[in-house]
């Protein structure tokens, strides 16, 4: 009986990694089909979705024969439930791969006078974290996903810088308005991928260490903090 | 549900079904052959009445009323008394210890000595040296009263005979009762006591009538301890009190076989006698075994 | 409802250690048990937690070679001290057996035991504490026909019930329940678990289980003892999502035991 449990929990997990890295596969190519002429990148971005949106399905079946059949508990059940939240991001992640490819298409034809800086910056730190928390999930390591919450903040930032600054362009010249918002339609899906990158990495420390860090507070699951202990202390 | 016996199984039924017919037809032999020496004597009025003519002619009916006293006697004394031995033993000693080891080997023993020790045991320390030493008390005046045979004394005697058999079987009732019974009486906040009377004693009576009846079987057979500490050939009245000597169908067949100065004329009253001896005994148990039957049906209304 | 760690400890072991003879069962325990709430003791086979649970009505001591160190205390009163007599306690403490045991009397002695040795003899009041405590297990209206037929005659899960109003038919204080609905179905053993959420609030319960889920649904604390130690106690909520002893965590998502 347990070994069918370790063989479920197992296959769930390779679930989820397999899962990972097609969606990483597919972030990386929109991002070079953006700024280099591999229409072939961005062909394989809206194959890889299908197959995102196949996993997607599988892993939500997995955790449900988990739930109802093997009544899972303590790290089990948190490992569980952090998958089935994870899926949920992966899949918004490959959605915004797409629209980044997209978008990549539509700039190949109608190419803008320049790239802003901070798109190459948002596009590092949006894989960095993701592979990161990926790793962090992979390894049970939590430690991993520290840097992915601070790295939030900053991709936030650049979103705002570089809708700002098309904003400008866009007053300034207003024949390049079509480019000028495939590139903000590409920044906004950055920022979206890192936020759910984010919330990939507070899925894992909550697997790995039962802390809820979510919205900036923490709640540790472990017992409310002051109460009296129910076993007392042992006698050394 | 009655198996059918399988090919293999044939030698084995053979075997026990031979065995059983054996017993039963054992006992199916003897009845009939006294039923047939005696039948010409068997009569209400030898029922009734008392011996006459030298034990030649009239009835039993005092052997009949000493037989049964002296069962009654023997009963109210093993019964509770081994009872009460069986609750030492098993409620409140230790399941292994050097004083219960010692109590079962003095009872072991004790159930293997002949009765005819008994029989002289009964006269040396129940007749002489109790009833003497009682007489003593009571004052010579009137001449011995406890000190020679009587009921009580043969009674007392026929007990210790059938003590062990009522010790191990009452025992074994006890052990019956699951341990679950007496630990939920206790958990209800029952004294020892309380739930020996309650819960325990119960639950083991069956199994207390089952050694009464165990001890009435031998009770009403035996003869050797009782022909020195109580039995008589010729007490045509029947006993009034527990110092009074008394008739009894065994004792009295023992001296009519042995003593009688007329044998042949004897012999249908000794078939008679065995054969109504026979029967007495069993409707002693079959009483017994349906006071214990009715109990049991009691429980499951 | 208040959490269970902050409620008054009801019972509180310190430093318990019970031995049979050369067999230690229980090692150094130190617990607090909350009053009014289901605390509920897991562990392997052979881990102490029906000894544990023996320990608190004092039955342990009917068994020949018992030994016991430290202390348990109720109510802040030591249970063992000079002044405590064991039958009164175990008035108070009420404990249920593995398997239904009624005695083999009819419906109404079997209820009317309990009562009757704390001396009620009045009819009129035994017919009442004899119908409110099977009200509580909800027999009454399955039973009140033929209260004078035998308790054998009812079926496990009734006769269990049935169980549980003779003990709580003294007025205990606190139900200690040794693997209550292990021999009973899956429906049986529903009812026994809503009648303990309603006890409790009456009752402190202590319950030993090998069953885990049914130790998550009803109890509030967890206590998991493993080879005479106590490795943890806590809410049931916290040790069935984040215990913090891989003992514990081993134990419950079945990688042994």
């Amino acid at each position: 009986m347990q070994r069918h449990l370790e063989q479920d929990l197992d296959g769930l997990k390779s679930a989820i990694i397999r899962m990972a890295s097609s969606v990483e596969q597919a972030v990386g190519d929109s991002l070079v089909g953006l700024t280099e002429p591999r229409p072939e990148r961005v062909q394989s971005v809206f194959q890889l979705e299908d197959r995102i949106n196949a996993f997607e399905v599988e892993i939500d079946d997995l955790v449900v024969d988990l739930l109802a059949l093997r009544q899972p508990v303590a790290a089990d059940l948190r490992m569980i439930l952090a998958a089935l939240k994870i899926n949920n991001d992966l899949e918004r992640i490959g959605d915004h791969a797409v629209n980044i490819a997209e978008s990549a298409r539509s700039l190949r034809r109608d190419p803008p006078p320049s790239f802003p800086h901070e798109l190459r910056r948002m596009a590092e730190a949006a894989q960095t974290m993701l592979r990161d928390a990926v790793d962090g999930f992979v390894h049970n390591a939590p430690s991993l996903c520290g840097e992915v919450l601070r790295h939030d903040d900053v991709v936030d930032d650049l979103n705002r810088t570089v809708v700002r600054h098309l904003a400008d362009l866009i007053r300034r010249d207003p024949e390049g308005l079509e480019p000028a918002l495939q590139l903000m339609r590409v920044s906004r899906n950055l920022e979206r991928i890192a936020d759910h990158a984010t919330n990939i990495a507070e899925e894992v420390i909550f697997m790995a260490d039962a802390r809820v860090v979510k919205h900036g507070a923490e709640h540790d699951m472990r017992g409310e903090g002051s109460e009296p202990r129910i076993a007392l202390p042992r006698k050394k | 549900m009655r198996l059918r016996i399988v090919a293999g199984d044939w030698p084995a039924a053979l075997f026990t079904g031979v065995a059983s017919a054996a017993t039963v037809s054992m006992l199916l032999v003897v009845s009939l052959l006294l039923l047939k020496g005696g039948w010409g004597t068997l009569s209400l009025e030898f029922l009734i009445a008392a011996p006459k003519n030298g034990m030649t002619e009239g009835g039993v009916f005092p052997a009949i009323v000493g037989t049964v006293l002296l069962v009654l006697v023997m009963s109210l004394v093993a019964v509770p008394l081994g009872t009460a031995t069986a609750f030492y033993l098993h409620e409140y000693t230790g399941l292994h210890s050097r004083r219960v080891e010692m109590f079962r080997f003095v009872i072991r023993a004790l159930a293997g000595i002949p009765a005819i020790v008994f029989g002289l045991f009964g006269l040396a320390f129940f007749v002489n040296f109790m009833g003497g030493n009682l007489d003593v008390l009571g004052g010579l005046e009137q001449g011995p009263r406890w000190g020679q045979p009587n009921l009580l004394w043969a009674g007392m005697t026929m007990a210790l005979l059938t003590l062990p058999v009522v010790i191990v079987t009452v025992e074994e009732s006890l052990s019956a009762v699951p341990r679950e019974a007496r630990e939920t009486s206790f958990a209800l906040g029952a004294s020892k006591l309380a739930t020996l009377r309650s819960v325990v004693l119960p639950q083991a009576l069956p199994g207390i009538l089952t050694a009464a009846i165990l001890a009435v079987s031998r009770g009403a057979g035996e003869v050797a301890p009782i022909m020195f500490t109580g039995a008589a050939y010729y007490v045509p009245e029947i006993p009034g009190a527990l110092t009074d000597q008394f008739m009894e169908l065994g004792y009295h067949l023992y001296v009519m076989a042995t003593q009688s100065t007329d044998v042949q004329a004897t012999a249908g009253i000794q078939h008679a006698t065995a054969f109504l001896l026979l029967v007495l005994t069993g409707a002693l148990n079959l009483s017994a075994v349906l006071l214990r039957a009715r109990i049991r049906a009691r429980r499951w209304r | 409802m208040t959490p269970p760690g902050r409620v008054h400890p009801k019972i509180i072991t310190e430093d318990l250690s019970v031995s049979f003879g050369e067999t230690e069962a229980l090692r150094g325990v130190s617990l607090r048990i909350p009053g009014n709430r289901v605390t509920v003791l897991i562990g392997p086979s052979g881990c102490g937690k029906t000894t544990l649970l023996r320990s608190l009505n004092r039955l342990n001591e009917l068994t020949p070679g018992a030994h016991r160190t430290g202390r348990i205390l109720i109510d802040g009163v030591e249970i063992h001290g000079p002044e405590v007599d064991p039958t009164e306690l175990r008035r108070r403490v009420g404990m249920i057996f593995q398997k239904s045991n009624p005695f083999p009397q009819s419906i109404y002695e079997n209820v009317a035991y309990g009562p009757r040795l704390n001396g009620v003899r009045s009819r009129a009041q035994l017919d009442e504490v004899i119908e409110s405590s099977l009200r509580v297990v909800g027999l009454w209206d399955e039973v009140r026909g033929h209260l004078r037929s035998s308790a054998l005659a009812l079926s496990g899960g009734q006769q269990q019930r049935l169980c549980i109003a003779r003990a709580l038919a003294v007025g205990p204080e606190v139900l200690l329940m040794d693997e209550p609905a292990t021999a009973l179905d899956p429906a049986a053993t529903g009812r026994i678990e809503d009648l303990i959420y309603e006890l409790k609030s009456s009752v402190t319960i202590v319950m030993v289980t090998h069953n885990l889920q049914q130790a998550a649904r009803v109890s509030d604390v967890t206590a998991f003892l493993y080879r005479g130690r106590l490795v943890e106690a806590d809410l049931t909520r916290t040790m069935f999502t984040s215990p913090r002893m891989p003992e514990t965590e081993g134990y419950i998502t079945g990688r042994f035991g």
